[in-house]
């Protein structure tokens, strides 16, 4: 059991030796071989380790080696597996594999085959260390390791300059939030003298309310940045440069999901701030109402998925905040499996129209390519809450959990939120696949279905998007919620088990007809009447072009923080030449016109520098008018000659004065 | 003497101090076209000879070890006296591992009196050496003037366009600093019982004003050297100005020989000083972090660029050292090797670059990816390291010494963290703007990928990025016995001090007033941080 653990990451990381340091010597055949391969060993390595805990019931730690020791500071590389580390497992090595399996027909021919797909094991192997820590410091090489891949990957189409923006823009973006995360395991340390889970939890009681809310809170900056919510979600829509698999595996299954991941394992402290936990609930509901107005309107295919990513995050820490631990990991699962399938549809259908990525020259690909238009469709469906299809189950019980626990304000973002995704989603879906084609004809002459390398994953993934959500039927008392049971005993939740089995079947109903409501507007507005839309946008000018720009906050940002930081590094660079280093080059000329001046400057008399600068600018003054090597030899000798001189001066002063000299 | 018995057979670490001594004379009966040949050998033998000081090394005693003592000048008693500790050793196996590699980087951008500059090198090296391993103060200064002259030659001779001016400026103002180090010195020896021995003399106890008077003449010595924030503007002219080698010297070498000193002297011999001036070097020291880091996002030139961020990342190494923590201080130990060996290797991928396009501007050598595309994985990758990425060496060092300062202050660390942020956005956005995008029409022609000798320097760097990283317990654990005696003995001296009053209430170590006072006899018996065993 313990090698098999120790296994699951080492597949990957042997493949990433591999393929990085000797994969220009062989085919790409055999280096696709060794990527999918190595994950698809993990997954299996995976479901065993979950079968097995789920036969022993219990959690079990284990120990690779001892990592950093310093102080009364001690690190393991270790491994801590239970209920919760097993779903993330399961999610990240099974669609992980599928998403490689993908990306060998998605990325055929691409001049940097190899390097992708190291990266993207090199990501795998970086996503596994952080679901699988059992301390805070292997969760954050995780972290930092899953981000460097993200940054490698969105960065991929090196020449183009937009790439290589948005690659250092995700990258200092997510550092802001890990150096909250930093703030807090260093804020742990103090407190519980570990970094251990275990220890700290078994202890947690202990802390303060303040203590914990501090830790709850530097964390959750952290997983803002990570998960893309408000404030530092600017970097996920540009995200959307890295080849599409890259962007259905790190910025929609796995990676965005690490925020939500790190608040459940640490829900025993987050229990006790009751502050962190509401700003975490309004954090999630502000994003996931803000972030699906956005993709409203938005033209590019990979962008609307990236704002309704954004918008389902949000729904998972809106779960985490009202103490729905569960559903969030629920809803986390549910969402890897018909968003990584949203995402690799949109590039089957990139894929077929030779690289073509805006919806507004799409249209009427349905008869084109079914195959992808049947999965998109399903996937379209899960996302937007169609009973009985994965996103239902999960959604529903975030927003009920919300309404149970008198959260109605919350309740009512997230059922706005709800509506808001049926209809861009289902807008999505018409403008690619319904009406008449808006393609231009050298596109339209290629337009070809996907090869079966890449349509048999998105068939797995649509499975599970359909079936996916009954793990969690019944609502709060699923498998799905007997199984996380150990490691997530919510405050007050569970054992309430909302308000009757009437009102959960009513909010039941009122979800399916929230989402029935925004398809029928979308179809509306984009199958009956196609006109409609544009006169729409056309009655609220403004609030249509707000929302094309994303409300401007990039434009602020870079107004606000990027330029002046550029700026503070000019005006600093300004000062460092003109007045640092005017004072030092001015003490010397000082020095050499006369000590008269330099009096003046009382700090250099405490250094007593005064004297040494004058003579040695002296020397200079005189080599300057005669730039010789020899002169430098000379230079050097007569410096050594008064060292040597001044040091027996003072031995001839002491060799006088020692019977005084002693100080004691 | 040596309470290392098996190693009293062999002076080793004379031998591993002089043998670039001898070999830089030797070169001088070398054939032209044989000398590069010569001082890479010299250098991989020096690497050897050294290796046996870690795989010998004692970890579970903070005394000194592989001691040699010989009496010099009997009147004043000047002793030609050195040992290692947990401190010096990692700073000795740095240098001698980088200097084959300064070797390889020159061979063939130096083109014009090759001969003298292999000697200067090893010159430097001796010097080097010959400062970490020092127990005798005369003996320190000796080599810490030494170091001087070479470094001054390098960049005087071998430089830029500009390099007059870039080697007189560093010359004055390290010698500057010097000269005050050499007066504390004298006035060390006279007040602590006419010796200058340095384990002795970290056993006084001086008085309060004096230290504080000491403290500043080596803070002058040793701020230069860091370069701790605002003496640091030799820096870029230096290392702009100075060949590949001389940079790779300056910054992973020279550099830390100011940090050295704070761990060696100041607070060993001053712990009150240190205590007073605590507070002022934390301020300065998270001023250098961040404001190196915003010079550094405004340098166009590359070699400007990577020695800011040295002022930027040596703020942490002082930081770390101030925190007076086991965590910072083996935090800072930590960042001294892995600026040591990133920045070295920076300066490393600019020279290489340097020796193409003949530009070390941002703006000329950009899209290096697609024609050099080996040379741009190095470069990420020290990069990436650079700004402490989890998994490569400057995590661990860069981890602990912000745990160590978390627990000094929390508001410190908070104001430091900022400091890994602005690294991210200036490291990142350098690669950004050389490594990606399209090359620049005028020097296009010139990316040629690294050649074998080229890949040769670089690789054992990355192979330590990456070891030290995943790894770093076998560079940890000589450093605990030594850094934790320090500790220690730091600790011992503020609970003498607690004796007499000054004390802050919770626990922390306040600022404690300079009295002047005599310690009562009773607290007047402290082990000096190291002893090597003779009776004083």
């Amino acid at each position: 059991m313990d090698l098999l653990v120790l296994l699951i990451p080492t597949f990957p990381l042997v493949a990433v030796l591999l393929n990085g340091l000797l994969g220009s010597r062989y085919s790409h055949d055999l280096a696709h071989r060794l990527a999918w391969g190595s994950v698809g060993l993990s997954f299996l390595c995976s479901i065993g380790v979950f079968t097995e805990t789920i036969r022993t019931g219990v959690a079990r730690e284990v120990v690779a080696y001892q990592w950093i020791f310093g102080g009364d500071l001690t690190v393991n590389l270790a491994f801590l597996i239970d209920p919760l580390t097993c779903i993330m497992l399961l999610v990240v090595t099974g669609v992980g594999f599928l998403i490689h399996l993908y990306s060998v027909g998605y990325m055929h021919g691409e001049e940097g085959f190899t390097r992708f797909f190291t990266y993207m094991n090199l990501f795998m192997v970086s996503m596994l260390l952080l679901v699988m820590g059992n301390n805070y410091l292997v969760l954050f090489i995780g972290w930092e390791g899953v981000g460097l891949c993200s940054y490698l990957l969105i960065g991929y189409y090196f020449d183009k300059v937009s790439a290589a923006k948005a690659a250092t823009k995700a990258f200092v973006v997510n550092r802001i939030g890990d150096a909250g995360f930093l703030l807090a395991i260093f804020l742990v340390f103090v407190n519980f003298k570990t970094l251990d889970y275990t220890q700290v939890f078994a202890q947690a009681s202990q802390l303060s309310t303040g203590m914990a809310t501090a830790i709850a809170l530097c964390l959750l900056v952290g997983a803002v940045g990570k998960s893309a919510q408000i404030p530092l979600y600017t970097w996920l829509p540009d995200a959307m440069e890295g080849p599409t698999p890259v962007s259905a595996l790190i910025h929609a299954a796995t990676m965005v999901t690490a925020g939500v991941y790190m608040i459940v394992r640490n829900h025993v402290i987050y229990d006790m701030a009751p502050v962190a936990l509401s700003t975490v609930a309004w954090v999630g509901g502000l994003t996931a109402l803000f972030a699906a107005t956005i993709g409203l309107v938005q033209t590019d295919i990979k962008r609307v998925l990236a704002y309704s990513t954004v918008s389902q995050l949000g729904y998972m820490f809106l779960a985490c905040g009202i103490g729905a631990y569960t559903a969030a990991v629920f809803h986390l699962m549910t969402h890897a499996f018909f968003k990584a399938l949203l995402f690799l549809s949109a590039g089957s259908v990139i894929h077929a129209l030779s690289g073509e990525q805006n919806i507004m020259k799409m249209g009427g690909l349905k008869a084109k390519i079914p195959w992808t238009h049947a999965l998109f469709l399903v996937g379209t469906l899960a996302i937007a809450g169609i009973f009985p299809l994965a996103g239902f189950w999960s959604k529903d019980e975030i927003m009920a959990h919300a309404f149970v626990h008198g959260q109605y304000a919350l309740y009512a973002m997230a059922a706005i939120g709800a509506f808001l995704t049926a209809f861009y989603m289902f807008r999505l879906t018409y403008l690619t696949f319904y009406g008449t084609s808006r393609l231009d004809p050298h596109t339209a002459e290629h337009v070809h279905e996907s090869p079966p390398i890449m349509i048999w994953p998105l068939a797995v993934l649509a499975v599970l998007s359909v079936l996916g959500g009954f793990l969690g039927v019944p609502p709060e008392a699923g498998w799905f919620h007997h199984f996380l049971h150990p490691v997530v005993t919510a405050v007050g939740a569970g054992e309430e088990h909302g308000g009757g089995v009437g009102l959960v079947m009513t909010l039941m109903v009122v979800a399916t007809a929230i989402a029935l409501l925004g398809w029928g507007l979308a179809h509306y507005l984009y199958s009956i009447r196609t006109e409609a839309a544009d006169n729409v946008a056309a009655k609220a000018p403004g609030v249509y072009t707000t929302l094309l720009n994303k409300y401007y906050v990039d434009e602020c940002y870079d107004a606000l923080i990027v330029e002046p930081v550029k700026r503070l590094g000019l005006v600093w660079d300004w000062f460092d030449r003109t007045v640092i280093d005017g004072v030092v080059v001015g003490v010397g000329r000082m020095t050499q016109s006369g000590s008269a001046l330099s009096t003046r400057i009382e700090k250099y008399v405490i250094y007593g520098a005064l004297n040494v600068v004058g003579y040695a600018n002296h020397l200079a003054a005189r080599s300057w008018r005669r730039l010789q090597t020899g002169q430098v030899h000379q230079y050097a000798a007569i410096i050594v000659a008064g060292l040597f001189i001044l040091v027996h001066l003072i031995l001839a002063w002491w060799t006088g004065t020692s019977g005084t000299g002693m100080a004691r | 003497m040596n309470d290392v018995s098996m190693h009293s057979g062999f002076p080793w670490l004379t031998a591993v101090v002089f043998l670039p001594l001898v070999g830089a004379l030797l070169l001088f009966f070398v054939k032209e076209t044989a000398v590069r040949w010569v001082a890479l050998g010299l250098t991989l033998a020096e690497l050897a000879l050294s290796l046996p000081l870690w795989i010998f090394f004692d970890p579970s005693t903070p005394r000194m070890q592989f001691a040699e003592q010989v009496a010099w000048i009997t009147a004043p008693s000047i002793n030609y006296s050195v040992g290692i500790d947990g401190i010096s050793l990692p700073l000795i196996l740095m240098t001698t591992f980088l200097m084959p590699l300064c070797v390889l980087v020159s061979w063939t951008a130096i083109q014009t009196r090759i001969k003298t500059f292999m000697a200067a090198l090893l010159l430097m090296e001796t010097a080097m050496i010959g400062v970490f391993v020092a127990l005798d103060f005369v003996l320190f200064y000796v080599f810490w003037e030494a170091m001087l002259i070479p470094m001054y030659l390098l960049i005087g001779v071998w430089g830029g366009a500009n390099r007059v001016y870039a080697a007189i400026k560093f010359f004055l103002y390290t010698l500057t600093g010097s000269v005050l180090l050499l007066v504390a010195i004298l006035v060390l020896f006279f007040h602590g019982g006419q010796t200058f021995d340095i384990l002795l003399l970290s056993g006084v106890e001086y008085p309060s004003a004096l230290q504080s008077w000491i403290f500043l003449a080596f803070f002058a010595a040793f701020a230069v050297k860091v370069p701790m924030f605002p003496f640091h503007t030799w820096l870029p002219d230096a290392h702009v100005e100075a060949p590949t080698a001389g940079s790779v010297i300056l910054a992973s070498v020279l550099l830390k020989m100011g940090t050295y000193g704070f761990l060696r002297f100041t607070l060993p011999m001053l712990p009150d000083a240190t205590d007073t001036f605590t507070p002022s070097m934390i301020g300065l020291s998270l001023i250098a972090v961040l404001y190196g880091a915003y010079m550094a996002l405004a340098q166009t030139d590359l070699k400007k660029l990577i020695a800011y961020s040295s002022v930027s990342h040596m703020g942490f190494v002082t930081l770390g050292i101030f925190a007076l923590n086991a965590q910072g201080i083996e935090g800072a130990l930590m960042q001294m090797l892995n600026h040591g060996i990133t920045t070295g290797a920076l300066f490393l991928c600019v020279g290489i670059l340097y020796e193409r396009t003949h530009s070390r501007l941002i703006a000329d050598n950009a899209g290096l990816t697609g024609p050099m595309p080996r040379y741009a994985a190095f470069l990420v990758i020290f990069s990436l390291s650079s700004l402490g990425l989890p998994g490569t060496n400057s995590f661990v060092g860069e981890f602990l010494v912000l745990a160590g300062t978390f627990m000094w202050s929390k508001p410190a660390a908070a104001v430091a963290a900022l400091g890994i942020i602005l690294a991210a956005a200036y490291l990142l956005w350098m690669v950004q703007r050389v490594a990606f995008g399209a090359p620049v029409a005028k020097t296009a022609p010139k990316l040629i990928d690294l050649n074998l000798r080229e890949w040769a320097t670089l690789t054992p760097l990355a192979v330590l990025v990456f070891w030290i990283g995943l790894f770093p317990n076998p560079v940890l654990t000589p450093m605990h016995a030594s850094v934790n005696h320090l500790v220690e003995h730091l600790d011992q001296r503020h609970t003498a001090v607690a004796r007499r009053g000054t004390l802050g209430t919770d626990g922390r170590w306040l600022t404690i007033t300079a009295d002047g006072e005599q310690p009562p006899a009773s607290a007047k018996s402290h082990l000096p941080p190291s002893t090597i065993g003779q009776t004083p």
